[in-house]
C-alpha cells in the first residue's frame, strides 16, 4: 500500500495548487416576446426538462388569520384545472410520468416541472392550465385540508420542529416571520374558497416571476412556451405590506418535553445575499459550521466530545432579515455543555480566530466543489432560478468562483466580527435539559 | 403534492442510514454500464456520464447489518463510522479534510444488505480517492481515544433517529415481530443496550473479516470510462490481497404462521396512523417474475393519487389523510410488501384498518385489471428516464441491486421485463403474499386509559 499511497498524495497535492477552473456552463437568458424572461441551461444528454419558477410573495401575502394560506394554495394548484377535475388532472400527470408541484415559503411561491422530452406539450399545457384555471373544487379543498391538519397535528411534537417554530415566534413577535407557514389547525381549518382565488390574483403575477429551465430545450423552442405558461397571468398586483425586522435573541428558552434527547436551533442576525461582504459571510460560516466534518461545531461537539451526532449551520436569506442559524441535538445531560460550546466557537470567530488555512481550505472546497451542482437537470433549474430570484446576472455561474477567491484575510476577520456575536444568541431547547435555566 | 410526497417519505424512511430512502429498483433505467473484475475480485462498474468534468466514486461492501455478530446488532454502521478514522497513513478526519480540501463530497451508508462508502468529486481527483478508499479498505488503525467516543455519536444518532421519534419506535417494532428468526428483525442501527457493548476489538474483527476486494463493488459514475477506471483500479484496489468472499451466514425465516397486531402508545402521538408489513420474497429469492409482479401491485393498490387506495380512503370515503403501499424487492433476504394509512381527525384506526382491508381485499379477489396494469407499466417505465438525471442516483441503485444479489442485467433488462408482464401474474403472485398469517399491524395513537405514558 505505501508505495502507490506516496504517488498518490503528491499528485492530490499538486492537482490543489492549480484548482481546477469551472467548466462555465453556458447559461443563456431567454425573453418571449410577450416579455417573460429565463435563465435557461440547454443540455440534450438526457431526454428530460426541468423547469423551475418562483414567485416573490408566498406567506408575506398572509396576516395572523390566515397562516397557511400559501402553502393550502400550492397543494392545490395541481388538483384540478380547466375542464379536468382532480382525477381527470392527476391521471394525466402521472400516466405520462409529469411531475408538477408547487409550494410556499416564508418569501416566496414555487413552482417545479419536470417531463419526459417526449411529454413536453402536454406537460407545458398542464402547468399552464394550473397556474392560470385552477378549479379549486369543494372535494379537494376539503381533503388537502383534512392532509394539512394531519400535518399539523403530526408535527405538533415533533421536537425539531417545535424548536424551529419556537425560535421564529420568540425572535419576531408580531411579524409574519413569526408565524409559522404552516399555519396551525384554526387557521388552516379556517381558509375558504374565496381566500385561495385572493391569494392567486395577488401572488401570480408576472413581475413577482423569476424562471430557470435546464435539459433538453432550445432558447428558440422555450420562449413562446414561456408565454403559453405565463403570458395569461396580471402584469402586476399590491406587493405585500412586510416590514424589515431585527430579531430578538440573547437568550435560552427552554420548551419542557419528554424525550430522552433535547433539540437545540440557535440564531442571531445575518448578512444579506445582496450585501458586499456576503462571500464572506458564506466562507465564515462555511468554517463554524457549514462544513460538515471540516467544521469547528462538528468537530468540538461530535468529534472531540462525542455529544451529538449533528450540529451544523446555515445562512438563512430570509428577505426581510437574513439570519445565521444552527442546529445540535444532545442527551438532556449534555445540552448545556452543547450550548457552551456553541458560544465559544461564535466568540471566537467574532474575535478574529481565523488563520490563512482556515480561509484557503473554505476557498478550496467551495470553489473546487462548484462543478458538483451541475449535474442534473433539476438542480440546475433550481440554481437558475435562484440566480435569478437574487439578481446574480446570466453569467453568474461563470463568475462565481471569483468571488469566492476575491475574499480576504481581512475581509473575513472584519465580516465575522461584523456577523457573529454570542451574547445576541437565541437559543431554544425542546427537551428535559439538565443544568439550563428556561 | 407536496404533503403527499412528505407523507411518503416519512413512511419510507428507515431503509438506509445517512441517506433518504433507495430508489426502488423500479426506478432503474438503461445505464449502458462497462463491467468487469479485478485479478483479486474486486468487481468494477462504469456508468460513462459526460456532462460536467466530476465523478460519483462508490465502494460497496457486501456485508450490512443483517451480518452483525449475535449481540452486536448495528455493528457494520458502527464500523461504518470509524473508517472515518484513520489509517496507517492518514490521520483520524484527515480522510475528509482532503477530500474537502480538494472540493469533494462524501458520505457513507449502511443497510441491512450493504455498506456504501461514495465520493463526488472532479475527476483530476479520482485517483486520489480512489487511493484513500483502498487504503481504508486494507489499513484501518483504530485506537480507544477515537472509538469510545464515536461509540457516544452512535448513540446520540439512534435517539435523534428512533428514540425521539414515535413513528419510528412503531416501525422497528413492527420489523421486530414480522422477522421471527431472521437478523432483519433487528435495527441497522441496532438495540440501544447493544451499541453500548461494542469494543474495538469487535469492530477490528468486523473489518478484517469483511473488508476485502473479493467481497466489495466499485461504481464509478461520470466523466470517466471503462479503461480509465480499469488503470486507476488495478494502481490502488489491484494491489490489496483479495480475501474469500465471506459467505452470508444468517439465520432463517420459518414460514409465518399467525397474524401479529402491535399497538404503541405515547403521550407525544397527535395524529395516530396505521402501518402493515407481510413477509414478502425478495427477486433474488424469487425471480424476477414475481418480484416485478409485486412492483405492478403495490403501484396499482397504493402508487400515487390515482392508485385504489387513495382514491377509494382519502377522495371518495374521506377517511383519510394519506393511505399507499410500496414494495420493496432490492433485498438479499425476505423483505416486505407495506401498507400505511393516516386517518383523517375523527376516524377511528378501527375504522380505517376495515376500509382499508376492504380495498385490498376486493383488489385480490376481483384482481387487478389489464388497464390497470397497462397504465402502470407505462407510468413505471417514464418514471425510470428520470434516474439518469443524476450521478450518484445511478450508482445507488446499481450497487444496492448487486449488493442483494442481482445482476447488471436485472437493472438494465427492467423497462422490457415490466412491459413483459401479465395481469395474470400480477394477480397470482399478489395472493401468495398478501395473506393474513404473513403480516403484522401497527397501530400508532395517543395513550387510551389514565396514567399511560409512552
Amino acid at each position: 500500500m505505501r508505495k502507490f499511497w506516496q504517488g498518490a498524495l503528491m499528485s492530490g497535492a499538486m492537482a490543489l495548487a492549480v484548482a481546477a477552473p469551472v467548466e462555465a456552463a453556458k447559461v443563456e437568458r431567454v425573453v418571449s416576446p410577450g416579455g417573460v424572461e429565463a435563465f435557461l441551461l440547454h443540455e440534450p444528454s438526457v431526454p428530460l426538462i426541468a423547469m423551475s419558477f418562483y414567485f416573490k410573495g408566498g406567506a408575506q401575502f398572509e396576516t395572523a388569520a390566515t397562516a397557511g394560506l400559501a402553502r393550502m394554495t400550492a397543494a392545490l394548484l395541481d388538483e384540478g384545472a380547466g375542464d379536468k377535475d382532480s382525477l381527470a388532472f392527476r391521471t394525466e400527470l402521472e400516466d405520462n410520468a409529469i411531475r408538477l408541484g408547487f409550494d410556499a415559503n416564508r418569501d416566496g411561491f414555487s413552482g417545479d416541472l419536470r417531463t419526459l422530452s417526449a411529454n413536453r406539450e402536454l406537460a407545458f399545457e398542464l402547468a399552464r392550465l394550473a397556474l392560470n384555471e385552477p378549479r379549486f373544487d369543494a372535494e379537494p379543498i376539503e381533503r388537502i385540508r383534512a392532509q394539512s391538519i394531519a400535518m399539523l397535528r403530526r408535527r405538533e411534537n415533533d421536537p425539531n420542529t417545535l424548536a424551529r417554530e419556537h425560535f421564529f415566534r420568540t425572535a419576531f413577535p408580531e411579524h409574519t416571520y413569526g408565524i409559522s407557514e404552516r399555519g396551525t389547525i384554526e387557521t388552516v381549518s379556517g381558509i375558504e374558497r374565496d381566500d385561495l382565488v385572493a391569494f392567486i390574483q395577488k401572488q401570480l403575477v408576472r413581475d413577482r416571476l423569476h424562471v430557470g429551465v435546464a435539459g433538453d430545450i432550445t432558447a428558440a423552442e422555450l420562449a413562446p412556451v414561456l408565454d403559453r405558461i405565463f403570458g395569461g397571468l396580471p402584469a402586476t398586483g399590491p406587493a405585500p405590506e412586510v416590514a424589515a425586522i431585527t430579531p430578538l435573541g440573547g437568550d435560552v428558552l427552554v420548551v419542557p418535553q419528554a424525550v430522552p434527547q433535547s433539540v437545540v436551533f440557535f440564531g442571531h442576525p445575518g448578512i444579506a445575499r445582496q450585501d458586499p461582504d456576503y462571500y464572506a459571510a458564506y466562507i465564515a460560516n462555511y468554517i463554524i459550521g457549514g462544513g460538515g466534518f471540516q467544521s469547528r461545531l462538528l468537530q468540538e461537539i461530535r468529534e472531540k466530545r462525542g455529544l451529538a451526532y449533528s450540529a451544523h449551520s446555515f445562512l438563512l436569506e430570509a428577505e426581510h432579515s437574513p439570519l445565521w442559524v444552527g442546529g445540535v441535538a444532545t442527551n438532556n445531560a449534555d445540552v448545556a455543555e452543547s450550548i457552551r460550546l456553541v458560544r465559544e466557537q461564535v466568540a471566537g470567530m467574532a474575535a478574529g480566530e481565523i488563520s490563512a488555512e482556515d480561509l484557503a481550505g473554505a476557498q478550496t472546497f467551495l470553489t473546487g466543489s462548484f462543478p458538483l451542482r451541475l449535474t442534473s437537470n433539476a438542480q440546475v433549474a433550481s440554481l437558475l432560478v435562484g440566480m435569478s430570484v437574487a439578481d446574480l446576472g446570466v453569467d453568474f455561474l461563470e463568475r462565481r468562483n471569483a468571488y469566492i477567491e476575491a475574499v480576504t484575510l481581512d475581509d473575513l476577520h472584519r465580516v465575522a466580527a461584523r456577523m457573529f456575536d454570542p451574547d445576541a444568541l437565541l437559543f431554544v431547547v425542546v427537551g428535559q435539559p439538565q443544568g439550563l435555566e428556561g | 403534492m407536496t404533503l403527499r410526497s412528505l407523507f411518503l417519505a416519512t413512511a419510507l424512511g428507515g431503509a438506509a442510514l445517512a441517506m433518504p430512502a433507495l430508489a426502488p429498483t423500479a426506478k432503474a433505467q438503461m445505464f449502458e454500464p462497462e463491467t468487469f473484475t479485478l485479478d483479486n475480485g474486486m468487481e468494477v462498474v462504469v456508468v460513462t456520464n459526460r456532462r460536467a468534468p466530476v465523478v460519483s466514486h462508490w465502494v460497496w461492501y457486501r456485508v450490512g447489518s443483517a451480518d452483525s455478530p449475535p449481540g452486536k446488532s448495528g455493528l457494520p454502521h458502527f464500523v461504518e463510522h470509524l473508517m472515518f478514522k484513520g489509517t496507517e497513513n492518514l490521520a483520524p478526519g484527515e480522510f475528509s479534510r482532503t477530500v474537502a480540501r480538494n472540493g469533494g463530497t462524501e458520505n457513507a451508508m449502511t443497510s441491512n444488505d450493504f455498506t456504501a462508502y461514495f465520493q463526488n468529486i472532479a475527476k483530476d481527483r479520482l485517483e486520489l480517492v480512489m487511493t484513500m478508499e483502498a487504503d481504508r479498505m486494507a489499513n484501518l488503525r483504530l485506537t480507544d481515544a477515537e472509538v469510545y467516543p464515536e461509540r457516544d455519536v452512535v448513540l446520540e444518532e439512534r435517539r435523534s433517529r428512533v428514540d425521539n421519534d414515535p413513528g419510528a419506535r412503531l416501525s422497528e417494532q413492527i420489523n421486530a415481530a414480522l422477522f421471527l428468526n431472521h437478523p432483519y428483525g433487528n435495527p441497522v442501527i441496532g438495540w440501544y443496550h447493544e451499541i453500548e457493548s461494542y469494543s474495538r476489538a469487535d469492530a477490528e474483527a468486523f473489518h478484517a473479516y469483511w473488508y476485502h476486494p473479493t467481497n466489495a463493488i466499485l461504481i464509478v459514475v461520470g466523466d470517466v470510462d471503462g479503461a480509465e477506471v480499469r488503470t486507476l483500479a488495478e494502481a490502488t484496489y489491484g494491489q490489496i490481497p483479495g480475501g474469500t468472499l465471506r459467505p452470508r451466514q444468517r439465520l432463517v425465516e420459518p414460514p409465518p404462521q399467525v397474524a401479529r397486531r402491535l399497538v404503541l402508545e405515547d403521550a407525544r402521538v397527535s395524529q395516530p396512523s396505521l402501518s402493515r408489513a407481510y413477509l414478502a420474497p425478495s427477486q433474488r429469492q424469487a425471480g424476477w417474475e414475481k418480484a416485478h409482479a409485486l412492483d405492478l401491485f403495490a403501484e396499482i393498490l397504493g402508487g400515487g393519487s390515482t392508485s385504489r387506495l387513495y382514491r377509494e380512503l382519502v377522495v371518495e370515503k374521506g377517511l383519510a389523510a394519506s393511505a399507499g403501499a410500496f414494495y420493496r424487492g432490492t433485498s438479499y433476504d425476505e423483505t416486505a410488501f407495506r401498507l400505511f394509512a393516516m386517518p383523517r381527525q375523527g376516524v377511528a384506526l378501527e375504522d380505517l384498518e376495515a376500509a382499508m382491508d376492504a380495498v385490498l381485499q376486493e383488489a385480490l379477489d376481483g384482481g387487478v385489471t389489464e388497464l390497470e396494469v397497462e397504465r402502470a407499466k407505462r407510468r413505471m417505465v417514464a418514471e425510470a428516464v428520470y434516474a439518469r438525471d443524476s450521478l450518484s442516483g445511478a450508482a445507488r441503485i446499481i450497487g444496492s441491486a448487486l449488493t442483494a444479489g442481482l445482476s447488471v442485467d436485472d437493472i438494465e433488462l427492467w423497462p422490457e421485463r415490466v412491459e413483459a408482464m401479465t395481469v395474470e401474474a400480477v394477480n397470482t403472485a399478489a395472493r401468495a403474499v398478501l395473506r393474513p398469517e404473513r403480516s403484522v399491524t401497527g397501530w400508532l395513537q395517543a395513550p387510551t386509559r389514565e396514567g399511560e405514558t409512552g
